[in-house]
């Protein structure tokens, strides 16, 4: 996955909680055999004013006037703010594509659902939690000043708003490691195969019906 | 010091190694795979020049794209067509278990699984597919993954994870009849929200619990990602045992005896500690309708959809503001009086036999009502759909007015041909009311399958406990 070290650019809000999986990318763009080409379908409901379908050409269709992300000010932006519980639902890896593929590396909010926090994580977008009173003073700030821009900081867990305010968060080390490398999982596992067919041996004397049929 | 609890023990069974900061590699037993969310994980693995780890551990199925009418001709969707092609091919090239599309077993991945003995307890299970949480009725421990995750635990069979809270939910007492295993979890969810388990796993327990068939456990246990908790379970008994008895893939002769000692001690120990528990009285449930466009939107059949002006919290109020614009209703409107235009009868949360079973009782000699556009009825797999053609439900629900079809996801996401029209309201016996999930401007009721096939002769939400009687 592509390193994360250090991301500044714009932030755009989505000011609504709960925001799920089947919104960030419809169902129908779930057909695709490929990992890219999400982006001009993120959250294709809300953007565009016709139905999308895959295959269609989405610069001719009529974008939403209304849905914020569509506001000229916010083209470009590279971090997201949400509210709570952002990414519920269906565990589709591809609404971090399609977060991915519009260009955002960071998604702030006060909470998020499991497997879209870790999703996040396995494809070099970063998902920060930050205290409710904290993200709602981000999305203040966003609203009232056009080109609002953060610089988010990995390796120092921190943000620095345009001001030169400084927001500290947390992030477990294990994680911070792999997306400052951009290492993928799979090689850091399979340095421990030995230890894996250890425990199968082990587990198979147990509990041999696990292995028995199928 | 005190004992474990479910989840500690499934944990610590399947621990490969753990490091200092508490990073763990996870073992996991069964891997179920579909059509949606592997394609990218099984080309990941291609790239990688690797093959999969233990390739007798996965089970695959192709369900949420096919069509649910006639498929011998195959699927006419091209996009659709592919992706589950792509799974045969992958099944086919790695050597896969695959119950393919004509296959009389297939069927929803969450149906099959269980009913194929597949799942077992003290099993780690694992699929692309938040919907997981389902097996973990058997006292197994099992969540969705991500597709870079299907990819980990083809290459590796091992995830790597941290340790989840211990969450509680205790249910005692006797449900009303009328009442069910659906209305219990939707109760549970409006209580404890969406978010309520995010960062748990969840143990439902109590009387009523333990009380439920294993198809209801499995109801529960789905929609514990609706709370936000990526696995739930609850404690092997005789009614675990029972159900498993001689299934295709579950032991027999003297392994199943020396399963069944081990799996006797998957339950919390008498003094396990959980980080939190939250306790319901069953006798104190109604049946539940959503009026809202997330599971925690949920109300009484007897109450009325809530006004967002006595919401104290901003951000809920607003978002409570645009759930009722987008459902089209008004606070204050009997929940009673809101009149579905489609029934869907199916999904993993409840198309199982006991769930058809339930929904034929309300139907019984009665015609769907004049208002409804559409009610389908879609079993869980194809022994679903024997079974139940065996009992004669299916000329009970096509007399009725119902449509029959063949099993799968089907309206519950409406990735095939099945789906809402914008505008249309339905009565859904699945687990997701989100804006678009059932169709694009499509408003979803989640309800019990007996509430649905009240809803479906009423033309409009009725207290099923009452209907039956
Ligand atoms: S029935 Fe619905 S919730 Fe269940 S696996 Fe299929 S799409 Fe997902």
């Amino acid at each position: 996955m592509e390193k994360f070290d250090t991301v500044t650019g714009l932030a755009a809000p989505l000011d609504r909680p709960n925001v799920d999986t089947d919104a960030i990318i419809p169902k129908q763009f779930l057909k695709s055999i490929k990992r890219s080409g999400f982006g001009p379908n993120l959250f294709d409901e809300w953007r565009y004013l016709d139905h999308g379908e895959p295959g269609m050409d989405n610069s001719a269709r009529p974008l939403n006037p209304d849905f914020v992300l569509n506001q000229p000010r916010y083209r470009g932006a590279v971090i997201l703010l949400g509210r709570e519980n952002f990414g519920c639902g269906s565990s589709r890896e591809h609404a971090v594509w399609a977060l991915l593929d519009q260009g955002f590396r960071v998604v702030i909010a006060p909470s998020f659902a499991d497997i879209f926090f870790n999703n996040c994580l396995k494809n070099g977008v970063l998902p920060v939690v930050l205290p409710a009173d904290t993200v709602e003073a981000l999305f203040t700030a966003t609203a009232a000043t056009p080109g609002y821009a953060l610089t988010v900081d990995l390796q120092a867990q921190r943000i620095v708003t345009p001001d030169q305010g400084a927001i500290d968060f947390d992030i477990d080390p294990f994680r911070k490691d792999c997306l400052l490398r951009g290492l993928d999982d799979i090689g850091l596992t399979l340095q421990h195969a030995d230890a894996i067919r250890a425990f199968e041996d082990r587990h198979r004397e147990a509990a041999p019906w696990l292995f028995d049929k199928q | 010091m005190s004992g474990k609890t479910l989840y500690d023990k499934l944990w610590d069974a399947h621990l490969v190694r753990q490091d200092k900061d508490g990073t763990a590699l996870i073992y996991i037993d069964r891997h179920l795979v579909h059509e949606v969310t592997s394609p990218q994980a099984f080309e990941g693995l291609r790239l990688a020049g690797r093959q999969p780890w233990r390739t007798r551990s996965i089970l695959a199925v192709p369900d949420h794209n096919v069509p649910t009418t006639d498929r011998t001709a195959g699927i006419a969707d091209p996009v659709s067509r592919l992706q589950v092609e792509t799974l045969d091919r992958n099944c086919a090239e790695y050597g896969i278990t695959e119950f393919t599309m004509l296959d009389p077993r297939q069927g929803i991945v969450h149906v099959i699984g269980p009913e194929q003995g597949a799942t077992l307890p003290g099993m780690t299970v694992v699929c692309g597919d938040s919907h997981t949480s389902t097996h973990g009725a058997f006292g197994a421990l099992a969540f969705g993954i991500g597709t870079s995750d299907v990819e980990h635990v083809l290459a590796t069979q091992c995830l790597i994870l941290k340790k989840t809270g211990n969450l509680q939910i205790r249910v005692e007492g006797t449900l009303t009849p009328g009442v069910s295993a659906k209305d219990m979890v939707l109760a549970i969810i409006g209580r404890i929200g969406t978010a309520g388990g995010t960062g748990y796993s969840i143990e439902f327990t109590g009387s009523a619990l333990q009380a439920l068939s294993m198809e209801g456990r499995m109801t529960v246990c789905n929609m514990a990602i609706e709370a936000g908790a990526r696995a739930g379970m609850v404690a092997v008994d005789d009614t675990t045992l029972e159900y498993l008895a001689g299934r295709p893939y579950a032991p027999s002769g003297e392994l199943w005896e020396r399963a069944v000692t081990a799996w006797s001690d998957l339950h919390s120990d008498a003094d396990a500690a959980f980080d939190s528990t939250v306790t319901l009285d069953a006798a104190q449930l109604a049946p539940q309708v959503t009026w809202g466009t997330s599971p925690e939107m949920v109300a009484d059949i007897n109450g009325v959809v809530p006004d967002p002006d006595d919401e104290p919290d901003s951000v809920r109020r607003d978002g409570m503001r645009r759930a009722l614009a987008y459902m089209d209703l008004q606070p204050g409107t009997p929940i009673s009086s809101i009149r579905p235009d489609h029934v869907f009868i199916g999904s993993c949360t409840n198309a199982r036999i006991e769930d058809l079973r339930a929904a034929a009782s309300a139907i019984r000699g009665r015609r769907v009502h004049a208002g409804i556009k559409q009610a389908l009825v879609v079993p869980g797999s194809g022994l679903v759909k024997q079974q139940a053609e065996a009992e004669g439900l299916h000329t009970l629900f096509t007399a009725a007015g119902f449509e029959w079809r063949e099993p799968g996801c089907s309206m519950c996401l409406a990735m095939n041909a099945d789906r809402l029209q914008p505008g249309d309201r339905c009565a859904s016996t699945s687990n997701r009311n989100f804006e678009g999930r059932q169709g694009q401007g499509g408003r979803t009721h989640l309800v019990s399958p007996v509430m649905a096939a009240v809803a479906a002769v009423k033309g409009h939400f009725a207290n099923a406990a009452e209907e039956l009687d």
